[in-house]
């Protein structure tokens, strides 16, 4: 049974839940409203690979496809891999873990949840008027002065969440920096919280510049003034270096949590301290910092000039340094560990092998006259989706099973839990390296037909995505059971250190009774078992 | 064109070799750091996996030099590959000396491909083996990107400038051409074929596929038609420059300021003449913004220049 008191059973009104300030509230109607997403965003992949099964364009039209990989983008961009850790995970976790009973601007947390159902309303407008077809990237000028779709209510649409994304990245900065624990000091918080700030850094200082060049990518298509249409006075490559300027660093809001969420992960399943906790530490806010000069690398086929692309070439290299350092510290942390293998450990498992490829791919991308081939083929699809779905999405579901039972008081099933990690990982693999191969042949993206020699790689891909499918349904299914059907998890089922354990599960509306004192550093495993 | 299902691209141009051995000699490093981050995690998984009795070794502190380590050795593989790949992009941005000029303007959703002695193609591209092709590409709508995977090559066609590509296919044969930035509804079939053929066949293909009037031609007949010689007199007037030799040449602006003639400069004269004056003149040209199309602009750019290589022929007047 649920204790009375806790943040779940403390009020059970409708407009409890609608007003609440209570940062778990928030979470968990983040957790709600991206979940739709992601398979709103899931089912437009499952129409265009059906689709890509044969190589004429023979299940939808033409505008249809190209709808549909724009409503995917766009989706899983924005509405569901931006917020995903952040704004579900972060929300939840961030006060708890530094010992404050909520957020520094607990109404502001509930604001940019409005922001975000908001935005998606008019974005999800967007799509019911029949949708857009630029691509998530909306270049000029097809976007502004071609397109015949609803380009402007969709814009407006990533415009209103981008607000939801700088407010809470600027929470996240003032309750790091005002409201830990006594005695919980830098180099003693999670390595989860210098991944969140890192994060919300970008934040709160790209997204300004993304709902810029939306605004003025809806002044040229809205008001006919000449910015980016060469026809009227503008220049689209301005477009993609302002576009890039965001979504570059975008990328590394998409990831950085992530190696968070992996962090506590490996180091609680391993029952060791992390290895080199300053270099993980660090390398977030040099992932952060290096994140903003490596946007050029998108345009190396563009036009700009060789030497911009020699530039942007060197620092791509350089904020791989970072993340490899990362890895090496994680897998160092499992040496002469403890391992288990339970069902959060192998999520975070599957993220550094998927990682790993992603980043070593991306080093491929970086590489100026390689790129120039592989450029805007599957082989960039692959590479993205190693890191934003075998990277960002399998940490996301390994600290959702990780922390499911604090957010519950649940426990689920185990066998199940390691059964859709397994299916996940093959799923995975078997529907995005084939598309390595495709990309290196040739194969552009975004094609709605393809010459007959990429069949078979695409069959190959489309089944893997049927896999992966499945995998993606089976969590949602046992968790879901796990609320009716699961044992209760107690205050601590995994024996890990951190505040947020130490608080009964699911927590009380105030998080702690008495607000917790630290008098170690994180992650001390290993002193409770030591002779 | 490949017809099976084959795993590798072919190899078709002087570029492509050297390409993928850049490739190979990353999928190695890849395949080597994978190897071992893989190998590493199931090792360990596997040997410290939990058991009763034996608890982790909690306390081992991080060694330094190993942090210095795996920073400084992925760096300097980093660094090498880094100035490998920017030594051949050089190389691929820098058209040779002497390449056959082919120009090409994207639109949706067609490639349309004019050859300085006059043929014009659609979505086909017909070249000679072993000769240097530079290709100056430019867009009529959106931005477009012309890419042959035998050859390794692909470059944007963006509105509004053009841009520069080139490539010398190694033997002959029929080759895949795909637009590969994404443009709209005919994306996917904006596509064509690149035909490398011997030089007499070509030389042949020329002679059928009426070899008639030069670009450079068309481009004087098109300046004419315009009225461009009326100020930009021969030698000099008083109310245009002189247009003999201006090409490449630094210009002298009215604002004291000193421009390269390039394609960018000329482009903007003829679209935006208010924009930059000549130092010496009046804004007294008219925008001829709408009225001159891409591949009008094309041909307008090869006359221009052509018009630098006929220096010799004056200066041949004079005593030897």
């Amino acid at each position: 049974m649920n204790r009375p008191d806790d943040y779940l059973n403390a009020d059970y009104s409708v407009s409890s839940w609608l007003l609440t300030t209570d940062h778990k509230r928030i979470a968990i109607l983040y957790l709600l409203s991206i979940t739709l997403f992601f398979f709103v965003g899931g089912a437009a992949a499952v129409l265009f690979r059906l689709e890509l099964m044969t190589p004429p364009g023979d299940l939808v039209g033409p505008e249809t496809y190209n709808k549909l990989f724009t409503m995917h983008g766009v989706v899983m961009v924005f509405l569901f891999l931006i917020p995903s850790i952040p704004a579900v995970l972060g929300n939840f976790l961030l006060p708890m873990m530094i010992g404050a009973r909520d957020l520094a601007f607990p109404k502001l947390n509930l604001l940019s949840w409005y922001l975000f159902i908001l935005g998606s309303a008019v974005a999800t407008t967007a799509i019911l008027m029949g949708g857009l077809d630029t691509g998530w990237t909306f270049y000029t000028p097809y976007s502004t002065m071609f397109a015949h779709t609803n380009v402007v209510t969709g814009v407006l649409g990533v415009f209103i969440v981008g607000f939801s994304s700088i407010l809470t990245g600027l929470n996240f900065i003032v309750t790091t920096h005002k409201m830990r624990a006594p005695g919980l000091t830098w180099f003693r918080l999670p390595l989860f919280v210098w991944a969140l700030y890192a994060t919300s850094l970008i934040q709160v200082l790209a997204t300004p510049v993304l709902g810029i060049t939306l605004l003025l990518l809806v002044a040229e298509r809205g008001l006919g003034i000449g910015i980016f249409d060469p026809a009227i006075g503008g220049d689209p490559l301005l477009f993609q270096h302002l576009f890039w300027f965001y979504s570059h660093p975008a990328v590394y809001i998409m990831i950085l949590p992530g190696m968070g969420v992996v962090s506590e992960i490996i180091t609680c399943f391993s029952r060791k301290r992390i290895f080199g906790y300053p270099f993980i530490a660090f390398s977030s806010l040099a992932i952060a910092a290096l994140g903003f000069l490596v946007w050029g690398h998108h345009m190396f086929v563009s036009g700009q000039s060789a030497y911009a692309g020699m530039v942007f070439s060197i620092l791509s290299f350089l904020v791989a340094i970072p993340s490899a350092i990362k890895v090496f510290n994680w897998t160092a942390t499992l040496y002469r560990g403890s391992i288990s293998w339970q069902t959060p450990m192998l999520y975070a498992l599957g993220f550094i092998g998927l990682f790993t490829l992603g980043g070593m791919t991306g080093l491929v991308l970086a590489t100026l006259a390689v790129d120039i081939h592989v450029h805007d083929t599957y082989f960039v699809v692959a590479h993205f989706h190693y890191i934003m779905v075998g990277g960002m999405v399998m940490a996301y579901l390994g600290g959702i099973h990780f922390w499911w039972p604090k957010m519950t008081g649940k426990l689920y099933s185990e066998w199940w839990g390691r059964v859709s990690a397994a299916v996940i990982f093959i799923g995975f693999n078997l529907t995005f390296f084939p598309q390595f191969v495709l990309g290196y042949l040739g194969m552009p993206r975004r094609y709605h037909a393809y010459p007959d020699e990429f069949q078979v790689l695409n069959v190959l891909s489309t089944a893997g995505a049927s896999i992966l499918g499945a995998g993606y349904l089976l969590p949602f299914v046992y968790l879901l059971l796990s609320l009716k059907y699961g044992r209760d998890a107690g205050r601590n089922p995994w024996q890990a250190t951190g505040l947020e354990w130490r608080t009964p599960s699911p927590p009380p509306t105030e998080n702690f009774a008495r607000v917790p004192e630290v008098r170690e550093e994180a992650y001390a495993y290993g002193a409770e078992e030591a002779p | 064109m490949p017809t099976q299902a084959p795993l590798f691209p072919e190899q078709a141009s002087t570029m492509a070799g050297r390409i993928d051995a850049l490739f190979f000699a990353l999928l190695g490093v890849a395949g080597f750091f994978t190897a071992l981050i893989f190998g590493l995690i199931l090792v360990f998984a596997i040997r410290y996996r939990r058991r009763p009795g034996r608890s982790s070794v909690f306390r081992t502190r991080e060694p330094l030099w190993m942090e210095l380590t795996w920073t400084a050795v992925p760096l300097a593989i980093a660094v090498g590959i880094f100035i490998w790949g920017a030594a051949l992009y050089v190389e691929a941005a820098r058209p040779p000396a002497g390449a056959l000029q082919v120009f090409v303007v994207g639109k949706q959703w067609m490639w349309k491909i004019q050859h300085p002695e006059g043929p014009r193609e659609i979505n086909e591209l017909h070249v000679p083996v072993g000769r240097p092709i530079r290709l100056t590409l430019a867009s009529e709508d959106v931005i477009h990107s012309f890419y042959v995977p035998a050859f390794r090559m692909k470059q944007d066609a963006v509105p509004g400038r053009t841009t520069v590509a080139w490539f010398e296919a190694t033997r002959p044969g029929v080759h895949r051409l795909f637009c590969a930035e994404y443009c709209g509804a005919g994306h996917s079939a904006m596509t064509g074929r690149v035909v490398v053929m011997e030089p007499r066949e070509y030389e042949r293909w020329l002679e059928g596929g009426g070899r008639g009037e030069t670009i450079e031609a068309s481009g004087r007949r098109l300046a004419e038609r315009l009225g461009c010689l009326t100020c930009h007199v021969p030698g000099g007037g008083d109310r245009g420059p002189d247009l003999v030799g201006l090409f490449g040449k630094e210009v002298r602006l009215r604002d004291g300021t000193a421009r390269i003639a390039d394609e960018a400069y000329v482009r903007e004269s003829i679209l935006d003449p208010a924009a930059k004056i000549t130092a010496g003149y009046e804004p007294l040209m008219p925008t001829y913004q709408g009225q001159i199309g891409e591949e009008d602009m094309l041909r307008i750019l090869a006359w221009l220049k052509s018009l630098n290589e006929q220096k010799p022929e004056f200066r041949s007047q004079k005593p030897e």
